[in-house]
């Protein structure tokens, strides 16, 4: 597409709002910001999601009240077919911190205009659930961590707990609560089953019980030291965040890296896919007591954390990336090492997929349990594995190209049933993508630099980075401050979209079938709750 | 794939178990607001490179079942009283290791409106252990450390 026609068709796009507009412009290339009143954000917002068919992309509440005298909210809108994003940004007084919700239309916005109340005072009004999200039951109504004049330093208090659960009552209506502490090795959540006999009725899960305050401790962080904390926001999507937040930065800095640092990042974004990968399948295993997939999986799994370790010295490549490229390169030696390694690896993994798909007992457990609809995927606007297993065809290295995918042939694999077997079967077939990816990789690799200084960026200039992690795309919007710092910076996790869509999945299923859907989603929640 | 280290660590490890608590060490872990990193190292302990289980070594379901807590995260406000509670809970001699850089002492996230910024911040800490995250082999070592801290032949490491 040229970039003429691209903006006619945008023009064209936002024809339909007419004086609504209050004024826009292009932010970045691929980004256009229409300022509107808040009173027509419901209509706008539902043009853009309903007819034009733009997918919520992030919505982020930003206290601009130094810059400007007001509070704003950013919702971001992508449209696939165009490589292009629509921000839709209105004002809010200081005195009147209140905006209409438009969740009741568009339910992925659900979870975004319940975070900006808690975190910085912003009131949805007519929002159908009014329930604290990201601050739990025992915090004070009144305190706003993302407000700039919450003082960090502050002990804040406990308040008697408001009692954010569901509780289920009835006659043959069992109760179940479960964690936030669980059995096994895992992060922490509360999930709360209504159950009949072993039927579950309804689900209720409680997290942001790993919420760290990062966003928060970001601010007025320099650039360079905020990339430490996005590869800590996760463990095993490190890399993906990292690539994120530099993109951003970089964005911002109007700054293209050299193409050999591109490609490299897009190299260690395929490892760090096929680890996570083929340990999360191994790991599914366990969902149906299959130990030889279990211990198959996670050999295969340490192997690759190994060469990840060999080729960038960290196991789960944190220290790889930095603003403008990379902080180290990789040598012809390394490179076929990497392939004789990934060789290996392959013949053991096709015959664990041997060994799993054609198990009876696997099939069955998997086939219809946790089934997502395609209905449900679109109108959580689901992104990763999961949408892809449901046949939402979303994957960001092909709509929104960055690193070097551009350039390298990235294969859609899609399913329609949405059930586990379906993201079983997604995860299995992009290990096999992956593994083609980095073999063009290695292909066609240039030679050259593998970094640029990034350029000085004016104060309160705004971008977004994004990739698409091993769970699904992620997306970092950051507003850089005086003297090279962090503003503001909001992490939108993959995790953070699908989350969402875990409970719809369960009622149905029983409970004992609740883990395995769970590992089948295999959502992070430090990156969700961040 | 193993490395020599590691095997003079398991050999070690082994030995102290006998000796302090007769034939296995249970441990659960809490995942006081981690990143996930250090929880996969610690699961990357049961795989069938590191194997822990050989040693008698295996993590439980209940906290009154365990000897030792192995605790990840520097303890996020929402999961202070989780903490607690484990840490009630667990048998004695209630090891506790501080895994990773975060329950060391806040890591990058340090002390926020939502983050204490370290374990010993809430409950009594044996063992630090520091690492973004720590390798499978560093753990296996805390934990060791932990062994011979409880039979006082070793000095206390911090
Ligand atoms: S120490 Fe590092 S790996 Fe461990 S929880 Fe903290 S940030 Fe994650």
């Amino acid at each position: 597409m040229n970039q003429l026609s691209k903006k006619q068709l945008v023009a064209r796009l936002l024809q339909s709002f007419g004086k609504k507009m209050l004024s826009s412009r292009p932010v970045q290339e691929h980004e256009t910001e229409l300022v509107i009143d808040k009173a027509d954000l419901p209509e706008v917002c539902r043009t853009l999601v309903q007819e034009k068919k733009g997918r919520l992309f992030t919505m982020v509440g930003n206290d601009e009240r130094e810059l400007s005298g007001h509070f704003a909210l950013y919702y971001v809108f992508a449209f696939d077919q165009l490589q292009h994003l629509i921000t839709v940004k209105t004002l809010l007084e200081e005195a009147d911190p209140v905006f209409p919700s438009i969740s009741a239309q568009i339910p992925a916005a659900n979870w975004y205009e319940r975070e900006v109340k808690d975190l910085l005072g912003l009131r949805a009004l007519g929002h159908p659930d009014r329930r604290p999200l990201i601050l739990h039951g025992d915090w004070p109504e009144d305190q706003y961590p993302l407000r700039k004049d919450f003082s960090a330093a502050l002990p804040v208090s406990r308040q008697p707990d408001r009692g954010t659960s569901m509780q289920y009552s009835g006659r043959d209506v069992t109760e179940i609560p479960v964690g936030p502490i669980h059995a096994g090795i895992i992060e922490p959540g509360h999930f709360r089953f209504g159950a009949v006999g072993d039927t579950v009725l309804h689900l209720d899960a409680k997290l942001f019980y790993t919420h760290r305050g990062l966003e928060k401790s970001a601010e007025g962080l320099p650039l360079t030291k905020a990339l430490f904390t996005a590869e800590r926001i996760c463990g095993v999507c490190a890399l993906s965040h990292a690539v994120a937040f530099a993109q951003a930065v970089e964005a911002a800095a109007q700054l293209t890296p050299p193409p050999r640092a591109l490609y490299l990042r897009s190299l260690f974004l395929e490892l760090e896919r096929l680890y996570n990968h083929i340990g999360d399948l191994g790991n599914l295993c366990a969902g149906f007591g299959f130990a030889v997939g279990v211990s198959h999986g996670s050999r295969l799994r340490e192997q690759l954390q190994q060469l990840n370790e060999e080729l960038a010295g960290h196991r789960y490549l944190r220290g790889v990336i930095q603003l403008g490229g990379l902080r180290l390169d990789v040598t012809p030696a390394e490179l076929s090492r990497l392939l004789t390694v990934l060789e290996q690896v392959e013949a053991d993994f096709d015959e664990l997929m041997d060994i799993i798909l054609s198990h009876d007992i696997a099939l069955d457990r998997m086939a219809t349990t946790g089934v997502l609809s395609l209905q449900q995927a679109n109108d959580l606007e689901v992104v990763g594995v999961a949408a892809r297993a449901s046949g939402r065809a979303v994957d960001i290295r092909r709509s929104h190209p960055y690193a070097a995918y551009g350039q390298l042939d990235v294969p859609l694999v899609q399913y329609t049933q949405g059930d586990v077997l379906a993201r079983f079967k997604v995860r299995a077939e992009e290990v096999k993508t992956s593994l083609q990816i980095i073999r063009q990789i290695v292909c066609q690799i240039p030679a050259g630099a593998i970094w640029a200084p990034v350029p000085e960026i004016q104060p309160y200039t705004r971008a977004m980075g994004w990739a698409e992690s091993p769970r699904g795309e992620v997306c970092h919007w950051l507003m850089v401050g005086p003297e090279q710092t962090v503003f503001r910076y909001r992490i939108r996790s993959a995790a953070y979209s699908n989350w969402p869509a875990v409970p719809l999945t369960v009622p149905g299923n029983i409970v004992p079938d609740f883990p395995l859907i769970n590992k089948s989603f295999e959502l992070c929640y430090s990156c969700c709750d961040r | 794939m193993k490395s020599e280290q590691t095997t003079d660590i398991e050999l070690a490890l082994c030995t102290r178990i006998k000796q302090v608590l007769g034939s296995s060490l249970h441990i659960r872990h809490v995942d006081a607001g981690s990143c996930n990193g250090c929880d996969f190292e610690m699961m990357a302990l049961c795989n069938p490179v590191y194997d822990i289980q050989r040693f008698g070594i295996d993590f439980v379901a209940s906290p009154r079942h365990a000897d030792m807590l192995l605790v990840t995260g520097g303890v996020t406000r929402h999961l202070e009283m989780a903490l607690e509670k484990t840490y009630a809970a667990a048998a004695a001699p209630k090891m506790v290791v501080a895994v990773g850089s975060c329950a060391c002492g806040g890591g990058v996230c340090g002390q926020t409106y939502a983050n204490a910024g370290g374990v010993d911040k809430i409950v009594p800490v044996d063992v630090f252990v520091p690492g973004c995250p720590p390798r499978p082999s560093a753990i296996l070592e805390g934990i060791l450390l932990a062994l011979d801290k409880l039979d006082g032949s070793r000095s206390a490491v911090r």
